[in-house]
């Protein structure tokens, strides 16, 4: 009954070995996919290239209904999956100045690390800039620290917030992400064409 | 087998497979620790450990740092850690097979290579600072908190590309 490791299933030793596991293959899915190239990135804001949204969606749609239905299955305990707390205001002014330093850069930490490892400089500079990013912020914590720890909502979910049944919820979000990829096909059809 | 290697190098995995093979990979990781997979973590572990190993009494009195600093490991023991090092195997794998491995520069022909590494200096501050705010980056909080469904983690991506698609007039001339 998953989770292993947390249920003992696993020995909790093999943790950081999953971890490189689980990273390798998380890289090379990325890599193989060119989100190792920051201009195929940027792509989804101009509309040249929506591979970012049609990679994220489906994946983040696949991993819910994979959880879905392991835990119908019997093979999964959801209630023992960790949801990311919700502190409301950090979610949305992080994920404001994420969405400016994305933009920005054309990386996010997990794609920057794709693009080091085939040798690009831009990323490189890019993690260094991470890193003074989380130096800054820790040095005026002081300053960051109301909205970092207040408004704290707990490990919501979304069910939780809108009183929906979360098989609605995937339901949903399948056909949101079946519009969205007939609608980006659309775009991408009337956008110049970049040669990256 | 004679590729032509310059013509094999842009080659890329339909997004689709990509997509499906990353959330069979989310749903892999949940089934095997019950948590989802990260990026920016690790980096907060790098940080961490340096400034400990420089300044080990300003990282012991910082509100932030120390939720960090423990007696028995170091921060970088840890399992973001570890999947970062991963990362950069699996993508060198991936790299290297697909002829991509070599050292550059990647911007668009219309700017220099100096604009485009000050715009990544720049967006990576922005970035670092936004992740720890944030708790998470797209990985860590927008698509792992989606496969569970998590308030925070939908409300995080929903900001992120929101914001995205607000500014990406301003940054145009480096992209396109």
């Amino acid at each position: 009954m998953g989770p292993l490791i947390p249920n003992g299933v696993i020995p909790y030793e093999w943790n950081n070995i999953i971890a490189i596991l689980i990273g390798i293959f998380f890289g090379f899915i990325l890599e193989a996919s060119g989100f190792s190239s920051s201009r195929k990135l940027a792509g989804v804001f101009y509309g040249y290239d929506f591979a970012v949204l049609k990679v994220f969606f489906t994946a983040a749609l696949v991993a819910l209904i994979g959880i879905l239905y392991m835990d119908y299955l019997g093979y999964l305990n959801m209630e023992q999956l960790y949801i990311h707390p919700t502190y409301l205001w950090g979610a949305i002014i992080g994920g404001v100045i994420m969405g400016v330093g994305f933009v920005a850069a054309g990386f996010c930490p997990g794609t920057s690390l794709c693009a080091v490892a085939i040798g690009k400089i831009d990323a490189i500079v890019y993690v260094i800039g991470i890193m003074i990013g989380i130096f800054i912020f820790s040095e005026l914590y002081t300053v960051f620290e109301p909205i970092y720890n207040g408004y704290f909502e707990g490990n919501i979910t979304l069910m939780d917030s809108l009183g929906v049944n979360r098989y609605w919820f995937a339901f949903i979000f399948t056909i949101i992400a079946i519009v969205a990829f007939a609608a980006s096909d659309m775009i991408r059809k009337r956008v110049k064409k970049i040669f990256y | 087998m004679n590729i032509d290697n310059q013509k094999n190098k842009h080659v890329y995995w339909n997004p689709y497979f990509g997509g499906f093979l990353l959330g069979i990979l989310i749903l892999f990781t949940f089934y095997m620790t019950g948590r989802g997979l990260g990026a920016s973590g690790a980096m907060k572990s790098g940080v961490v450990t340096i400034v400990d190993a420089l300044a080990s009494n300003h990282a012991e009195h910082n509100a932030y740092y120390s939720k960090f600093v423990k007696e028995e490991k170091s921060p970088l023991n840890s399992w973001l850690v570890f999947e970062a090092l991963g990362v950069l195997i699996g993508a060198f794998i991936s790299g290297g097979l697909a002829g991509r491995i070599g050292w550059r520069v990647q911007h668009s022909p219309k700017i220099t290579s100096k604009r485009r590494l000050i715009f990544a200096l720049g967006g990576g501050i922005l970035f670092g600072i936004g992740a720890q705010i944030a708790r998470g980056c797209t990985s860590g909080a927008a698509l792992s908190g989606m496969a569970v469904l998590s308030t925070g983690g939908f409300i995080t991506m929903l900001a992120i590309f929101g914001t995205g698609f607000l500014v990406a007039y301003f940054f145009r001339k480096n992209w396109i």
